[in-house]
């Protein structure tokens, strides 16, 4: 059976530096329920990173992860001054000096990838969903987190990605394929609202309006988290989601305003959040030497 | 006096027919995708069990999710009102009824000539419903049926972390490959759905004595674990999906 929700792996590599020029070498592993992520920053500034699914063992994941950051850059693992382990598997990354929270790290990686103007940040992961409010630091004043519920995360568009054998990374666009706006599938529940976008494929509908229908639903749930907390600019968005216009397009809309242009890719922030929290660490833990 | 009640579910639609208050027939069917067509098969089934015809039928009566869209009945009422009834004519004794359908949990708490009192319901969210249970089945390759013997025979509580449907479809596939006895993740499951039932019942206060309907009364795991989660015992009538049908039934001879 086609795996629809398979998303592409990556890994990147600057191709204009070379490590050897630096001295503080640190790295970040987040361990998320869907995917890891372990980047590599070379005296504070992004040098690689690897992304991929985490497996169903937390420290193989984050060994793989790093191992596939590593690989061709003539870096080994002793080579990282200090490694920062976060995300939902946070305590379970071997080599790892510190643990600590997506929440810290995400704020941080976003103040990096879109600048210290960003306030709020709302990163859409696989199996989360939370809104960070941050300072020009990049440090946390307030955040909320749905982690109970599949609706309006990663996981559901995936359930939707194969129940309309559609490859995830193609569903946000096909969502801006119809004549007019749906509206919004009427369950929040992920299981629910797949019998009901069943029921709609009967009637004919086309599977573009489906996933319209399934878009607005998932942004408006997301619009009701960002509420709570309130929304101040500059906003951006991270996490898996923040790939998919669908989601965004119809969230920016219900929310009047509009998310920075992502520079990066979006699913590092955590990782790279914990490797800029390294590097902090590892200056510090030399300073004291 | 022959009477009918139509429960339009979610998942399946239950008729009984009722000759002066007895049940003389009753039948169910699988929602389709046409629920009209579902419905008129499950009516017919049921009538030719009570060997009625439609002509001798002096009311109906619909309830369930469905039930504006029941073509042969002149009103309907409530689930809540409809399981009160169903339940109270039974067992004059029970003072709350859990009913777990396949997209559905609720707790009602009644009075002895079947008024209800307080009611709670989760409709919204598959983990407290018979839903959930089925995409758990999935996930362990077990038959839906098997799952609740599956679950009795299970050595070990283990606890669920997750509460969502989805979330909790990766956890049992991660336990499974984490080698965990397949009956001791049946009966974490049956677990889990059951405290969310348990705190329904809290919301309304229950008291014995508690008459357990709907579908997962079926489920013998399911009914072991929220009895231990209610700690109290539970009660069970012989047709529990179609005591909603029944209540409506009761309901059509009033009017």
């Amino acid at each position: 059976m086609a795996e629809y929700w398979r998303w592409t792996e990556r890994r990147w590599q600057d191709p204009d530096r070379d490590w050897r020029d630096g001295e503080l070498i640190t790295a970040g592993v987040d361990v998320g329920s869907v995917s890891s992520q372990a980047v590599i920053v070379v005296d504070g500034e992004l040098y690689a990173f690897s992304s991929m699914r985490t497996g169903s063992d937390s420290p193989e994941s984050a060994k793989k992860a790093m191992d596939w950051a590593l690989e061709e850059t003539g870096l080994t693992l002793d080579d990282l001054g200090f490694v920062v382990g976060t995300g939902y598997g946070r305590v379970n990354v071997p080599f790892s000096n510190k643990a600590i929270t997506e929440i810290a790290c995400h704020a941080r990686g976003a103040n990096y990838m879109y600048g210290p103007t960003v306030r709020t940040v709302l990163d859409m992961g696989g199996q989360d969903c939370k809104v960070i409010r941050c300072d020009e630091r990049g440090k946390v004043n307030a955040f909320v987190m749905n982690d109970k519920c599949a609706a309006g995360t990663g996981r559901g568009m995936e359930v939707f990605a194969d129940l309309l054998a559609l490859p995830i990374e193609e569903v946000g666009e096909l969502s801006f394929q119809v004549e007019e706006e749906p509206p919004p599938v009427s369950c929040t529940c992920v299981v629910f609202a797949k019998s009901e976008a069943t029921a709609l494929l009967r009637e004919g509908w086309p599977k573009s309006k489906v996933l319209a229908a399934y878009c607005s639903a998932m942004a408006h749930r997301v619009s009701t988290l960002l509420e709570q907390v309130g929304v101040e600019e500059e906003f951006a968005i991270t996490g898996g989601i923040a790939k998919n216009a669908g989601v965004v397009k119809r969230l920016e809309a219900e929310i009047g305003v509009t998310a920075l242009e992502a520079k990066y890719d979006t699913q590092i922030a955590g990782g790279l959040g914990g490797a800029l929290f390294a590097q902090h660490l590892l200056k510090k833990k030399l300073a004291k030497n | 006096m022959i009477t009918a009640g139509i429960d339009m579910g979610a998942k399946t639609i239950k008729v009984v027919v009722l000759r002066d208050g007895d049940i003389v027939g009753k039948a169910k069917t699988v929602a389709g995708f046409e629920a009209r067509e579902s419905a008129e098969e499950a009516y017919a089934a049921a009538l030719e069990e009570a060997g009625v015809t439609t002509a001798e039928v002096e009311q109906i009566v619909a309830t369930g999710a469905g039930r504006k869209w029941a073509p042969q009945a002149a009103r309907d009422v409530s689930e809540v009102s409809g399981d009160a009834k169903g339940v109270i004519n039974l067992y004059p004794g029970a003072r709350t009824v859990i009913d777990v359908g396949a997209e559905e949990g609720r707790a009602i708490r009644c009075t002895e000539d079947g008024k209800v009192l307080d009611f709670a319901l989760n409709e919204k969210c598959a983990a407290g419903a018979g839903a959930f249970t089925e995409a758990m089945s999935r996930a362990l390759e077990v038959a839906i049926e098997e799952l609740g013997p599956m679950s009795l025979n299970s050595q070990n509580a283990i606890p669920m972390n997750a509460q969502c449907a989805v979330f909790a479809e990766s956890e049992v596939v991660s336990l499974l490959h984490a080698k965990t006895p397949k009956e001791d993740i049946a009966r974490a499951v049956h677990d889990a759905i059951a405290s969310r039932i348990v705190s329904l019942a809290r919301k309304v206060g229950f008291e014995p004595e508690v008459v357990l309907i709907g579908g997962l009364a079926r489920n013998v795991g399911f009914v072991d674990s929220l009895q231990r989660a209610l700690e109290c015992d539970v009660t069970i009538p012989e047709n529990p999906e179609h005591i909603g049908a029944y209540g409506a039934a009761l309901a059509a001879t009033e009017s």
